[in-house]
């Protein structure tokens, strides 16, 4: 079946429970480098997941499919706030922490099974920003950028 | 590895226009295998597999096995760090004096 997948690498200089933290049950961090978005959920496989807007509307839902912390997490996500983007189902997210040295390797893997996908286009452009924010917030306890669209 | 060390292995990658090429062939289309990335480059396999050795060594080329194949995937993370460590940086001035003189007109005609 076609699909569309992106695959986003990046080392961290902390420790895997730290970024686990931040991915997961950290809300108040990850407010600081997902642009005022934050996830919630009991992050146990078959737990329901959520991610909200600063202004608390769900913009995607979806549950825990597999959950090993701090080694490995998949969440089934769909997108709710768009029509278009929500009538093309269920994606795939996994993440995965690896020890690297000093620095854990981060590889965020978002995947739909369909292409092409509006979805995965429209997650590509917000990906390697919020990744960046969460290395740098994590490294120098600054984020790089503080609006996802600067004006 | 050192953040030095990591950026001089990011721009040594990319002043290759092979390798900017097999980027532009990622970016269009994600998820390829050695054999569909050789078919658009007229060069050898070893050829190819060393550029694609020295993308990956610099974080830009992420690969997942699936069965038998190996994978290839842009990662574009470290291309957003230079947008934002070289790029942004250097903007924001000019931009600043961009909205003080839309700031300074709008208030004269007002």
């Amino acid at each position: 079946m076609a699909r569309s997948t992106f695959v986003y690498v990046t080392y961290i200089r902390t420790t895997p429970q730290r970024l686990w933290a931040a991915l997961t049950t950290d809300t108040e961090f990850m407010k600081r480098y997902w642009f005022g978005v934050h996830c919630e959920s009991g992050w146990t496989a078959g737990s329901p997941w959520k991610m909200l807007s600063d202004e608390g509307n769900i913009l995607d839902s979806g549950e825990i499919l597999e959950s090993d912390p701090p080694q490995r997490l998949v969440i089934r996500w769909q997108h709710q706030k768009m029509p278009e983007l929500k009538a093309e189902g269920d994606s795939r997210c996994t993440m995965e922490l690896e020890p690297s040295g000093p620095a854990v390797k981060l590889t965020i893997t978002h995947t739909i099974e369909r292409e092409p996908s509006k979805f995965i286009s429209a997650v590509s452009g917000g990906w390697p920003k919020i990744i960046s924010n969460l290395k740098s917030l994590l490294e120098t306890g600054a984020t790089a950028m503080d609006e996802a669209y600067p004006k | 590895m050192t953040e030095r060390h990591e950026t001089d292995l990011l721009f040594k990658a990319l002043a290759d226009a092979s390798r900017r090429k097999l980027l532009d062939l990622l970016q269009a289309h994600d998820g390829r295998t050695l054999n569909e990335l050789c078919e658009h480059l007229a060069m050898t396999r070893q050829g190819v597999t060393q550029h694609l050795d020295v993308l990956e060594a610099a974080n830009l080329v992420a690969t997942v096995r699936r069965g038998r194949e190996k994978l290839h995937f842009l990662n574009p993370v470290p291309l957003q760090e230079i947008y934002e460590r070289w790029i942004a940086k250097f903007e924001k001035p000019r931009l600043k004096a961009l909205a003080e003189l839309k700031r300074k007109l709008e208030k004269a005609n007002g």
